[in-house]
């Protein structure tokens, strides 16, 4: 597709209709990442979300941005420039704010972070805390000090199952999409 | 023994460490992409202060946020505070939340269940 090709007004339409606060595509370095959470803040002060979900807002938030920040460090540091770019999209409808972030992500870490997903969606409250517990406790952890814990601290205090996608784009990379929902009690 | 005294971001935390008066305060947000690296004076001082301890350490933690890279950091401080109690020393961790903030009780209670530590939970009001 050219540019001259592209229906912003479609573009504008969907962003409107999902109510789109805030989107991105790009490499999420630290200064984006300051930035995209700055704004976010300014934008949830502005609307007079309560104190309880700004809060857990802004922490799904930081998470979800940190992982995309420590996922593109890791490619950088393999030498893979070309897919260390994200997406990242908020949104808010009646009942919830929705977040979506996709990235690139070598096929054969697929299997594991799949596992990982499928075992966070099968704990209830409890055994979530279990989890998080044990993660927080063992000694595994990557030089910047990811863990592991974030997409468990996102079940946590989301409170909903975690959505995601792995498509595959050829024999190397799968692009990973991750959909987060949290409610607005 | 030093003090150490760190001016609060908008992505970490005000931290004091007063070794005379056996005194660690923590207080604001914690979500530095690097946590370690944050963290890893914080971590050298107790370390060297667990050599020779004050009969009472008191700890406040009052964090408005933190990541899930900092909680990794934030129980390295606990160990150490762990082994100063471990070898006799009075130690005492006050975690602070927002009333309205089951997240933030509910982070303090994970790590009340970790750490065999004296672990005060005390809420405050909404500022």
């Amino acid at each position: 597709m050219s540019f001259m090709n592209l229906n912003i007004y479609d573009f504008y339409q969907k962003m409107e209709s999902n109510d789109i606060m805030l989107s991105f595509k790009g490499d999420v370095t630290a200064e984006m990442l300051t930035s995209m959470l700055q704004i976010m803040e300014t934008k949830l002060e502005n609307l007079g979300e309560g104190s309880k979900v700004k809060r857990k807002v802004y922490n799904v938030l930081v998470e979800c941005l940190q992982n995309l920040y420590h996922h593109r460090d890791e490619m950088k540091r393999k030498g893979i420039d070309e897919e260390s770019a994200a997406i990242f999209m908020i949104g808010r409808d009646d009942s919830s704010y929705n977040i979506v972030t996709g990235n690139y992500i070598l096929a054969d870490r697929v299997s594991k972070l799949k596992s990982r997903i499928d075992q966070v969606n099968s704990l209830d409250r409890d055994g979530l805390k279990s989890l998080y517990k044990e993660v927080l406790n063992n000694d595994e952890r990557s030089e910047k000090g990811g863990s592991g814990l974030g997409i468990i601290d996102i079940a946590r205090k989301s409170k909903q199952k975690l959505v995601y996608d792995f498509m595959d784009v050829d024999d190397t990379y799968s692009f990973f999409s991750l959909y987060i929902k949290i409610p607005q009690k | 023994m030093g003090k150490i005294s760190i001016e609060g971001t908008s992505k970490t935390p005000t931290v004091l460490f007063d070794s005379d008066a056996g005194l660690m305060e923590l207080k604001g947000r914690s979500i530095p992409e690097n946590s370690i690296e944050f963290y890893k004076p914080i971590v050298e001082s107790l370390d060297e202060y667990s050599k020779g301890p004050k009969a009472a350490t008191k700890v406040e933690i009052q964090l408005e946020y933190f990541n899930t890279s900092s909680s990794k950091c934030i129980l390295d401080l606990f160990k150490k505070l762990e082994a100063i109690h471990k070898a006799g020393n009075e130690v005492l961790i006050n975690w602070y939340y927002e009333e309205d903030d089951e997240d933030m009780l509910e982070a303090g209670e994970d790590y009340q269940a970790i750490i065999k530590v004296p672990f005060t939970m005390i809420e405050v009001e909404e500022e």
